[in-house]
């Protein structure tokens, strides 16, 4: 009888705590789909600068060719990834085919010097300290979740629940290298 | 104290205090009544009163509080570069984009207003976006959406209002004490006279009440989380720094608003009642915090 109670009392606690972590787990699951959010608006901005930019760019350097072919079907994988991961590491590859772009406009200075130009390349960099900002943001609130996840004794019930841990939206090559600041 | 903490404390506290502004107003309506020997309903007409400032409080304290600061909203167009960092952070922090306002005014300060993180407000004088390199001001304005994300704003917006329009009129009662002291006959001078007795008592106490509201401790907080954001505390280190020097009073600060802004608004000089409400902790101590971050 007393045993009984017992039992009794043991699953209601542990189904009330299986309850509590699932409902907590689907909240902090999204915030973290509504963080990426904020890069996904980020990066499609980035992909909608870069046909104009590569026709500015057109306009002077005819002959380079290559590159505009990279820069274009890199713009265009960006589009089609799909996932952190994958997005994160298509942004790095678009970020260098652009740094090999802007590399081939140091060579006309009639470009440099257009108005249209230097605006596209402010907004690029605009959109690029956002994305960096909007990862900032996403990856902390991956790393919440996946704790949240991973942790004892939550990770036998997120296991039971199929929670699969977030993917972290990794930073560039070059903002990983230490920064220099002159003053 | 970490954010969550201070999330539900300042939920709280701002309960407290608009409950503490109704009861005050009440009883001191009360004695005053009961002294003398005006009609009682006076007091469930000013329970009722201050029931909706109170109230009222909650929802416009943040629009008080930009009107008696004087501050502008502003555009995109016209200040670019502290749009573009306040729209950054915002990123940073996951806040939805704060409007933002400025003070015209040579004197280096800002504040963050609003009763949440959806209707926040920054505010920034033009003394400080001039003075300010873009790190600096990063540092600054990431300082202020810690305020808001903590909640801070809403609580000290409310604080403002309630214990600040106390404060004011506790100023005003006790400067009719002095000039008033040589016609004692009539009856409107006594009431006066005792209000100011009244608030002459009252003042320290809410003074420590201010003080127990907007503890110093989130200033430390804010900086904290702020740099978090940033990952450059030296950028506010130094900002504080350049804020620190400057000697020119913001004019539309007051005893009700000053703890609103990121230091001090009336410069180094400290008359009995500001240093009596001085709400910031010492700003060195602030700098030497942050450059051993």
């Amino acid at each position: 009888m007393n045993i009984n109670i017992i039992l009794i009392a043991i699953v209601v606690v542990v189904a009330a705590f299986a309850l509590y972590l699932y409902n907590s787990l689907i909240s902090t699951r999204f915030k973290v789909r509504e963080a990426f959010s904020h890069i996904d608006v980020q990066l499609k901005r980035r992909a909608d600068l870069i046909p104009n930019l590569v026709e500015t760019v057109k306009g002077y350097a005819k002959h380079e060719k290559a590159v505009f072919e990279k820069v274009t079907e890199m713009r265009s994988r960006l589009l089609e990834a799909k996932g952190a991961e994958e997005k994160a590491k298509v942004n790095n590859m678009l970020s260098d085919t652009l740094k090999s772009l802007f590399a081939v406009a140091e060579n006309y200075p009639a470009l440099r010097a257009s108005e249209n130009f230097k605006e596209l390349q402010e907004e690029l960099s605009d959109t690029e300290n956002k994305i960096a900002y909007a990862r900032q943001f996403y990856n902390s609130n991956v790393l919440d979740y996946n704790t949240k996840l991973e942790i004892f004794p939550n990770v036998i019930f997120a296991r039971l629940f199929n929670f699969k841990p977030a993917e972290f939206f990794a930073a560039t090559d070059a903002e990983k290298k230490e920064i220099k600041v002159n003053f | 104290m970490n954010i969550y903490s201070a999330i539900s404390s300042n939920k709280w506290k701002t309960w407290i205090i608009m409950v503490l502004f109704v009861v005050f107003i009440t009883t001191l309506v009360y004695v005053l009544a009961k002294a003398f020997g005006f009609n009682l309903s006076l007091v469930g007409f000013s329970f009722i009163i201050a029931g909706l400032m109170s109230l009222g409080s909650y929802y416009y304290s943040d629009k008080l509080v930009l009107a008696t600061a004087g501050a502008q909203k502003v555009s995109k167009a016209e200040y670019p570069e502290y749009y573009r960092i306040v729209e950054n952070l915002a990123l940073g922090s996951g806040l939805p984009m704060p409007k933002i306002y400025v003070i015209n005014d040579p004197s280096p300060n800002a504040f963050a207003t609003g009763r949440s993180p959806k209707n926040a407000v920054v505010c920034a004088t033009t003394g400080l976006l001039s003075a300010l390199s873009e790190i600096e001001l990063e540092g600054v304005i990431a300082h202020e959406l810690s305020h808001i994300k903590n909640l801070d704003v809403r609580l000290m917006a409310i604080v403002a209002i309630l214990v600040g329009s106390v404060a004011i009129l506790a100023d005003i009662f006790m400067r009719s004490l002095w000039f008033s002291g040589n016609n004692r006959d009539n009856r409107g001078n006594q009431i006066f006279l005792i209000i100011g007795v009244v608030f002459a008592i009252l003042s320290p106490i809410i003074a420590t009440l201010i003080q127990l509201a907007v503890s110093r401790k989130r200033e430390f907080l804010a900086d904290a989380s702020g740099s978090l954001l940033t990952r450059y505390p030296e950028g506010l280190a130094s900002a504080l720094e350049k804020i620190s020097k400057s000697r020119i009073p913001l004019r539309t600060a007051n005893n009700a608003t000053a703890h609103l802004f990121i230091s001090n608004p009336f410069g180094k000089t400290s008359h009995f009642l500001s240093s009596l409400f001085n709400t910031h902790p010492p700003i060195e101590e602030r700098i030497k915090i942050l450059r051993s971050m």
